[in-house]
């Protein structure tokens, strides 16, 4: 069953214009974050969302939870349309769908116990009531490791180190027992001898309640290990999705292949593919492909049509001119 | 091979193609709790032209060790033993006025954060041209087309010279600071943690201009936390823990057949883009510096620790033209 | 003392928080006296502070040690006796302003749109004034009384919680922790009281002493100018008005103590308000 189905998902940003732009133009230019952004995450399934930084992958995170509100497109949930909700009713539904930070630092009261942050959800959704909710707490503190749990249970954020706040906020999340799980880059900030054994840690979710996740990285290995399925985003929209092997192997968008040759690696493979210049300036995105302005194998139809997302199911791409590369 | 006692004994004068040698250095930091050993007796040579990572996790010293080589450790933090030669001099017995013209023009620094090391509101040009011109007396017009050549150098277009920071991105900073470092010319560049900043593709742009420093006659020490990406780039890989060298060897090998327990758990513990496996996390915690644990400070986290490896502190070992400190080996 | 600074240029890297520490402690050590001396006012004052108790205009001596006022009346007792309607004006004053300031700083920091901005302007045209001004103004409109004091002060004082509550608040809802509780399905108020509100806490009291502090300096420019007090109540600035008329002819000690009390215990206040937005504010460096 598809769990969550998003499609044309846009999000626009009004810009911050200088004060000289104030009194010279009376335009409003927008930061099109997400522009027509569609897929879908069956049961279980983990779709890894990647690219570069100001690609817009945390925006659409953030849509899907409910955290923004779309300029425009749907998001159904299990057959149902989200889109818009509000109040009682978003509640109800975003119970199920819930989301894991990046910054270990932020995302927790300063203030809470460290109990409280599980405990709180349970009551918000009349889960459980205190005595109970406190249980599930402890419980849940054990399974993610902060053992002994009655100790963590009443610290507070400050006295724990990055990465048990992480694990703090994988409790917080699961604690709902969620059906969808949003990751927005959970390890990036945590000490990379220590990303393993939190990967693991959400891998062992992800089998236990059978979890559809999606999870936003900007590190293709992490990608990888992750995730069934991959999507690449480049300004406001995808340019490739498909199996995670399938797209890592044999790449069809430059961009992919362009990534792929620089993620480091024990085996790095020089694919040859370059990439011109610098990531274009999201207010004003090239007509045509996006990515005409640095893509080695630009011709000029490139700059008059924007591609359409095209392929198998397994492997779909927009790219006037796709590769042929197996790796 | 080869085994020496707890610190490596070796001749005061390097030959003619070290560029680098540590030899003994120890850096501790003295606080209120007691005294942080940040680098504990470290040594190790740099040959001219060689492209070093040194590789390990938050806490393990490489930061310092690579402030150490610049003598800027401020208190409480203090070089407390050995000697670095560098060019031949003793650095460590240098006076401040002699440090500060090593620094700069025989060693250039790059850092993490591009932005705070920047003024903000100068042009960028000009702040080339200031730094050329502390070191050597040449006129502005002069020392400008230098920024500006120096500029090219690392990929960006001279005219950048009129540029305000703010203006610019983070990847293009990240290339002015390397123009900076390189300004006076010197032999050796440290970079610490230059790219974790930066996105993948823009990260192997600045990549690139590192490893073609060392085509150019520098030799160049790298400072990071990831290991494939020391690994890809350097000739000679260092592996640091809680203040030690624990391997130290030529990259291919060290990544193929690791010699340390912690070198390998550190590859396994990594996914690749490239290869299907599960990873497995390494036990535990780094150690708290001011009390470490007896013996082998790894072996709380160690699957090959044995009896010895809790008693006593393990020697530097030759292994095969390679270096390791391992009782495994000992 | 040159030691002492060198010892302190030493560990101040280590031990940041040792003149933060040293100045609410120093604070808490004035204002406790001061408070202890308004509770035990009848026991520890040696005479009454109403009734004549030596030779009128008499300058510090053993039977008097601040000396007598012009009837007679020992300064030390009146002194003593005077820091009780200090205290009690300036600490139900203050109360009143932050149960008004901080809710309403909070709610409308947190809702924003046309109400923030509509209680924002009232408020900041207050703030314009300064407070003795409009500490004047109010007790002038309502008439010379205790209660009157603490209603002018309390207005006074409201924009002041008003602004710093806002402020956080504003900084606060859009923190990420926040965010989380959002997308955790908190609603509104619940954010408010468990998320926004703890987080405000160590504000309001940094906020609290140094507003105390200010109000100590309004409520003697109000009690010099007669609006609190009349004879023959004691309070530290009306002794000061009473005695100003003899400064010239050489008689300082009705003018000198009661104003170096105004001044102690403001200064004591201030000192634990800056020491403790030291010790809470984030000034060490990595």
């Amino acid at each position: 069953m598809e769990i969550i189905r998003v499609e044309n998902l846009k999000k626009y940003f009004p810009v911050q214009k200088s004060f000289l732009e104030v009194l010279f133009s009376k335009e409003l230019q927008f930061i099109r974050a997400v522009d027509g952004v569609s897929f879908g995450i069956e049961e279980g399934e983990t779709l890894s969302l990647v690219g570069e930084s100001g690609c817009g992958k945390t925006t659409v995170g953030r849509l899907l939870v409910g955290l923004e509100e779309p300029t425009d497109g749907k998001i159904f949930f299990k057959g149902e349309d989200i889109t818009g909700l509000k109040g009682e009713e978003k509640r109800r539904i975003h119970r199920h769908l819930q989301v894991i930070f990046q910054d270990p630092y932020a995302s927790l009261n300063p203030k809470m116990k460290i109990g409280d942050h599980l405990v709180d959800p349970l009551q918000i959704h009349g889960i459980a009531s205190n005595n109970e909710a406190k249980k599930i707490a402890i419980e849940m503190l054990e399974r993610v490791g902060l053992v002994p749990a009655e100790q963590f249970y009443n610290r507070l954020p400050y006295q724990l180190s990055g990465g048990q706040r992480q694990r703090v906020a994988i409790a917080r999340a699961m604690v709902l027992r969620p059906e969808f799980v949003v990751a927005d880059e959970p390890v990036s900030m945590i000490d990379v001898s220590l990303r393993a054994a939190i990967l693991n840690l959400l891998l062992s979710f992800k089998d236990e309640y059978r979890l559809s996740m999606l999870f936003i990285t900007h590190d293709l290995s992490v990608a990888r290990l992750v995730g069934d399925r991959i999507a690449v985003m480049y300004l406001g929209k995808i340019v490739e999705i498909g199996d995670v092997k399938e797209v890592i192997h044999h790449p069809k968008h430059p961009y992919t292949a362009a990534l792929l040759s620089a993620v480091p690696s024990f085996d790095k493979k020089n694919l040859g593919i370059e990439i011109i210049g610098d990531v274009a300036n999201p207010r004003n995105p090239p007509p045509g492909c996006r990515y005409n302005t640095r893509c080695p194998f630009a011709r000029p139809d490139c700059r008059e049509a924007v591609p359409e997302l095209k392929g198998t199911s397994n492997h779909m791409v927009a790219c006037h001119y796709e590769l042929d590369i197996s790796i | 091979m080869t085994e020496t006692s707890g610190t490596t004994k070796k001749p005061l004068k390097p030959p003619a193609n070290i560029l680098l040698r540590i030899h003994n250095l120890s850096t501790h930091y003295f606080s209120r709790r007691g005294v942080l050993k940040a680098v504990d007796r470290v040594s190790m040579d740099l040959k001219k032209e060689e492209f070093v990572g040194i590789v390990g996790e938050s806490g393990c010293g490489k930061s310092t060790l690579a402030f150490s080589i610049m003598r800027l450790i401020l208190p409480p933090g203090e070089i407390v033993d050995g000697e670095i030669i560098f060019n031949g001099k003793n650095l460590l017995k240098l006076s401040e006025e002699e440090m500060r013209r090593v620094r700069g023009k025989e060693i250039g620094m790059i850092f993490q954060d591009p932005m705070t090391s920047l003024d903000p509101l100068e042009k960028i040009g000009d702040q080339i041209v200031e730094t050329i011109q502390m070191h050597e007396n040449i006129g502005k017009k002069e020392a400008l087309e230098k920024a500006m050549e120096l500029l090219e150098s690392v990929g960006l277009s001279g005219d950048r010279v009129n540029y305000y920071p703010h203006q610019l991105s983070g990847g293009q900073r990240q290339r002015i600071m390397i123009a900076l470092a390189i300004a006076l010319n010197p032999n050796l560049l440290i970079a610490d943690e230059p790219t974790t900043a930066l996105d993948v593709i823009v990260q192997e742009k600045i990549m690139e201009i590192l490893k073609k420093m060392t085509r150019e006659g520098r030799s160049v020490i790298l400072i990071t936390h990831d290991f494939s990406l020391a690994a890809e780039k350097s000739d000679k890989i260092v592996i640091m823990y809680a203040g030690w060298i624990v391997e130290m060897g030529e990259s291919k090998k060290l990544v193929n057949e690791p010699l340390h327990p912690y070198t390998r758990g550190l590859i396994n513990s990594v996914p690749d883009v490239w290869i299907d496996r599960d990873i497995r996390p390494m036990p535990g915690f780094p150690p708290d510096l001011i009390s470490p644990p007896e013996g082998c400070r790894f072996h709380p986290r160690c699957p090959q620790a044995m009896e010895k490896c809790r008693i006593k502190e393990p020697p530097v070992v030759e292994v095969d033209s390679r270096m390791v400190k391992c009782w495994l080996y000992g | 003392m040159e030691l002492k600074n060198l010892a302190t240029r030493i560990y101040r890297p280590i031990i940041p928080e040792v003149e933060g520490r040293n100045m609410v402690l120093a604070g808490l050590v004035i204002v406790t006296i001061v408070i202890l001396m308004a509770i035990f006012a009848d026991l520890i004052a040696p005479y009454d502070p109403t009734k004549f108790a030596g030779k009128p205009l008499s300058p510090p001596s053993l039977n008097n040690p601040m000396g007598t006022d012009n009837l007679g009346r020992d300064i030390l007792s009146r002194v003593i006796h005077g820091s009780r309607v200090v205290l009690l004006v300036v600490f139900a004053a203050s109360m009143v302003s932050m149960s008004i300031g901080v809710p309403i700083g909070l709610i409308s920091g947190f809702f924003g749109g046309k109400l923030d901005r509509a209680i924002s302007m009232i408020m900041d045209s207050m703030y314009a004034f300064p407070s003795l001004i409009l500490a004047i103004a109010i007790a002038a409109v309502l008439g010379p009384s205790v209660l009157n004091a603490v209603v002018a002060i309390s207005v006074v004082y409201v924009p002041t919680y008003f602004r710093m509550i806002r402020g956080q608040t504003l900084s606060l809802k859009s923190r990420l922790f926040v965010e989380a509780a959002r997308a955790a399905g908190a609603g509104n108020f619940r954010i408010m009281r468990k998320y926004i509100f703890p987080n405000l806490v160590t504000t309001v009291i940094v906020v609290f002493s140094l507003s105390v502090a200010d109000a100590i300096l309004t409520e003697a420019g109000l009690s010099f100018l007669g609006f609190i007090v009349t004879a023959p109540t004691p309070d530290w600035g009306f002794d000061l008005s009473s005695g100003r008329p003899y400064l010239p002819s050489g008689y300082w000690w009705m003018i000198t103590f009661p104003g170096f009390m105004v001044m102690l215990l403001a200064l004591g206040f201030a000192l634990i308000g800056e020491g403790l937005s030291e010790l809470y504010a984030p000034r060490r460096e990595r």
